[in-house]
């Protein structure tokens, strides 16, 4: 018995210091950033709130000036929402489509069409980003929202994982409806579409995560400041740290992690359960 | 397939579209324009440019600077894979254990999946800061002559330690699910057949975890090749003399900041093909993974 | 009005395995055919075919005077019940029963009184609002058959309804649907594996072997005359006892066996003698003798197994056998009973093809 119970504290001993070395980090960069930036530059890195959370927050979000140059805080999160959410309530509705056609339906392009869909998933955005730029900026499209998104739709991993879920919902469904005489988009409509509810709010979950959190695309698409989203903002503050000044403004950095950070944590947070059923069913 | 599908002309047609002009404006095009672009060669100026065969490719690929990424991607990927993977399962099964705040423990290892990469970056990047920076300070307070701005080693370290960090939940999450589909009964059986725990894991609930584990593997890979672009530009960046460049962030490196366009494009072709063998790996996993 | 009508129905998978080769049979308005056989014998592939949802390879299916190979499953005017039911699970059940009818546009207040008309007759009025995943088995199982029931179809079409039930429901469903069927005098086809199902809802059975019809008549029928060994062995619990025999010209011989009164039969080596449990009984000057290894208490009835002494060649295998009789007959374990039979009820097969000589 008593053996039992050494194995269950060093369980939990390990548990914590995992959940230490995950959460710490995040703590102590909202701790720092309420701070002055004298007491940081002074007495480094803070593990309990100060004082200055209105005063760095305010700057950051609603003073021009406060972060970057002339952009706000409060447009940089409204460019990240749109991102996140353009992003992935597109690539529902596109890959929802697309995986509909492919696994419904009998027609001549079928496998070729799929091979096609198939390779965008070999090839990230990444290992074609120059070219991709090219054409966006031959399109006319560079500082545009359709820009910014649609070349991310790109790739199918929506489409796979709709594919698989179509898959796995019975036949006997589709038989049952057609013979009561559904069309084919009356079967999508009335049946496959509030079926997938939740696997729908799982991609839309995800995908929200992945849209917000995107990176070297925006990096090189937006080249306005009016257009940065919070992530590219980090790039900037970056730079600025990277560069020095007289007094180097940590705790604004730290404000932005933050800011980048918290919308996609409370997404994931509160609609947790979706969140990982979708992130585990993708597997499949 | 399905048993019974719709035989329709024109409309399955209808339902791809939108998907196939996205992909053939914003992936087809721009994948060949990379190829045809790793033949060329252009002036100073981009005025003129000259069909140059192969020659961008050994000119980038045989260069010292590109083996040298190769080589820090290759190690780079399979440490931050390897500690990802180890730490996540250790986590997991440990998780698994526990009745008692179990739903708690699973809440605060997995969000930091939400955190963008580049974010985390940052954050590390100000936690190693030499004026701030209490791990910094702490590392060279024990005795460890620590920095990264100009030791390849330590540079490294750090970008290997956020990118574990920023990984370690995806895993967590996979593992821990992985952990709890399988049957209730075959814990008990195992629990009857065998009496040390640590045997218990390691021939049965580790096997039963194989395809879990394959799977994270493919993912971490193409994570720490792509995905971790956003932790080194944001920290690093390369430095010091290219000890921490990716291939990716080389592609970029060259690409935008040398205008190299022929070398940028023939480096991202030799990525592509990287990632197709990737893939055919990932293949024949799935295949394997049917006769399950 | 409504018989349906199959020609030369055959059906040939793109892989070229054929799971239908060549069946015909005429069904009238308002009878109830079972098709019963092996799984994979293609009897689900034939149901489906006349549902309209596989392809007709050859042959055609008419309802009524309409050649419907090529009518889409919505117009064949058909309905038909799944094995796992194939409730739409977010939608009510009032919305299961009544989409059918909103897509054909029907109006409102008519959907809404064939809706309840159906519900009442099922016994399900009270659930109308709930969804499939808030009823239990038998009560969805009702809701997929008032489904079919609204639409008013010329043809009704069951796919193993009730195999996903437990014993005592699929007993109460099988008596419900019968009678539901008397009720509504609506032609149906039902496909099962069950030969008990099979016999009591049919009132012809088609015995269905390997893409064709092996026989097809009166459950009663059937088991009385039987015109292949499959379909005597298919049809009858428990299953018929066989027993190799050959026939000299003058006796019928199997083992200790030898019966006269068997006047007319080839002479051969390969016969099978076939004698049905229920028609042994036990008796001093019997033939048969009988080793008990098992005795299994039905309540009314036992059911004796053993295996039959042969006393000429030991060394060959025992054959299985097994006798059904009344409670009061309770031998003990490795007891040897006698048995007698009645010749007349015998059934005598030829080996190699199958076939049924007396």
């Amino acid at each position: 018995m008593k053996n039992w119970n050494w194995r269950l504290i060093s369980t939990h001993a390990i548990l914590i210091v995992g959940v230490l070395f995950m959460s710490l980090p995040v703590w102590v960069a909202f701790a720092t950033s309420t701070h002055a930036p004298e007491t940081i530059l002074r007495d480094g890195l803070q593990f309990l709130p100060g004082s200055h959370f209105f005063t760095t927050y305010n700057e950051v979000l609603f003073v021009e000036g406060g972060v970057m140059k002339s952009v706000l805080g409060t447009t940089m999160l409204k460019n990240s929402l749109i991102l996140g959410l353009g992003f992935a309530i597109g690539k529902v509705i596109i890959s929802m489509l697309a995986a509909y056609a492919i696994v419904y339906f009998r027609f001549r392009l079928a496998t070729p069409l799929f091979c096609v869909i198939f390779l965008t998933l070999l090839l990230p955005l990444e290992v074609r980003i120059i070219p991709s730029y090219e054409v966006l900026a031959k399109l006319g499209m560079l500082d545009t929202h359709v820009g910014l998104i649609v070349p991310l739709i790109a790739s199918a991993t929506g489409t796979f994982f709709f594919r698989q879920f179509f898959r796995s919902v019975p036949d006997e469904l589709l038989e049952a409806a057609r013979l009561d005489g559904a069309t084919a988009w009356g079967f999508f409509i009335d049946i496959l579409v509030p079926l997938s509810k939740t696997m729908i709010a799982a991609i839309l979950i995800i995908m929200f995560v992945v849209g917000w959190n995107q990176y070297l695309w925006p990096l090189i698409m937006t080249t306005k400041e009016e257009n940065y989203t919070l992530v590219i903002g980090i790039k900037q503050i970056y730079q600025i740290l990277a560069e020095g000044g007289e007094l180097p403004q940590y705790q604004k950095a730290f404000a932005l992690t933050i800011l980048a950070t918290l919308p996609p944590v409370l997404v994931v947070l509160i609609f947790q359960n979706w969140f990982v059923k979708g992130l585990v069913e993708s597997e499949k | 397939m399905k048993r019974v599908q719709f035989e329709h002309s024109s409309i399955p047609y209808l339902f791809v579209a939108p998907q196939i002009a996205i992909i053939v404006i914003f992936f087809l095009w721009p994948a060949a324009q990379a190829i045809y672009q790793s033949f060329l060669l252009e002036d100073a100026f981009g005025l003129s440019s000259q069909f140059v065969w192969f020659r961008n490719y050994s000119d980038t690929i045989l260069s010292t600077s590109w083996l040298q990424s190769a080589g820090f991607t290759a190690i780079f990927s399979l440490l931050v894979t390897f500690l990802s993977l180890s730490l996540a399962l250790l986590l997991a099964v440990k998780a698994n254990e526990v009745i008692r705040g179990a739903s708690t423990y699973k809440t605060t290892l997995m969000w930091a999946y939400a955190i963008a990469p580049p974010v985390a970056g940052l954050m590390g990047n100000l936690m190693f800061n030499p004026l701030i920076g209490d791990l910094y300070k702490f590392f060279n307070a024990i005795g460890w002559d620590f920095n990264h701005k100009l030791d390849a080693f330590d540079a490294s370290f750090v970008v290997i330690l956020i990118s574990v960090w920023k990984q370690v939940s995806v895993n967590f999450i996979f593992f821990l699910s992985g952990l709890q589909g399988i049957p209730k009964a075959v814990n008990e059986a195992s629990m009857m057949d065998c009496r040390s725990p640590t045997r218990r894991f390691w021939t049965i609930t580790f096997p039963l975890l194989a395809p879990t584990t394959f799977f994270l593997m493919v993912i971490n890979i193409t994570y720490a090749f792509f995905e971790t672009f956003g932790i080194i530009d944001t920290t690093t960046q390369g430095a010091p003399g290219g000890a921490t460049t990716t291939l990716v962030f080389k592609v970029y490196q060259d690409g935008f900041r040398g205008a190299d366009l022929g070398g940028s494009s023939a480096q991202s072709v030799v990525l592509m093909i990287l990632v197709l063998i990737l893939t055919v790996v990932q293949f024949r996993y799935i295949e394997r993974k049917v006769h399950y | 009005m409504a018989n349906l009508a199959l020609t030369g129905i055959r059906k040939t998978y793109p892989n070229g395995a054929v799971a239908v080769r060549g069946v015909d049979m005429t069904i009238d308005d308002g009878e109830f055919i079972v098709f019963v056989g092996p799984s994979g014998c293609g009897k689900s592939t034939l149901l489906r075919m006349v549902a309209g949802l596989e392809s007709i390879t050859e042959g055609s299916i008419h309802i009524g005077d309409r050649l419907i190979n090529d009518v889409s499953p919505a117009d064949r005017d058909v309905a038909m019940v799944f094995q796992n039911y194939a409730l739409y699970p977010h939608m009510t059940v009032r919305g299961n029963m009544s989409y059918g009818l909103k897509n054909r546009g029907m109006p409102k207040e008519e959907i809404n009184k064939r809706v309840n008309d159906a519900a009442s007759l099922l016994r399900i009025g009270d659930y109308l609002d709930r969804q499939p995943n808030e009823l239990s088995g038998g009560q969805r199982q009702r809701v997929a058959m008032g489904r079919a029931i609204v639409r008013e179809p010329e043809v009704f079409l069951f796919d193993e309804p009730l195999s996903n039930l437990d014993a005592k429901l699929r007993v109460q469903m099988r008596i419900e649907i019968k009678r539901l069927q008397r009720r509504l005098n609506v032609t149906s086809i039902y496909v099962t594996h069950d030969q008990t199902e099979a016999m009591t809802l049919a009132d012809r059975l088609a015995v269905i072997n390997d893409g064709k019809i092996e026989q097809m008549g009166a459950p009663i029928e059937l088991y009385n005359n039987p015109a292949t060994l499959f379909v005597a062995t298919f049809i009858g619990a428990p299953q018929m006892n066989l027993l190799p025999a050959q026939f000299d010209g003058e006796k019928l011989i199997s083992n200790t066996l030898s019966l006269s009164g068997y006047d007319g039969l080839p002479q051969s080596q390969n016969l099978i003698l076939g004698i049905r449990p229920d028609t042994l009984r036990t008796d001093d000057n019997g033939q048969l003798e009988m080793r008990v290894d098992l005795v299994e208490q039905h309540g009314a009835d036992n059911l004796i197994y053993g295996a039959i002494l042969n006393s000429e060649n030991t060394d060959s295998e025992e054959t299985e056998f097994c006798f059904k009789t009344g409670q009061e007959v309770m031998p003990e374990i490795d007891s040897t009973l006698r048995l007698g039979f009645d010749p007349d009820k015998t059934l005598i097969f030829d080996k190699e093809s199958g076939d049924r000589l007396r």
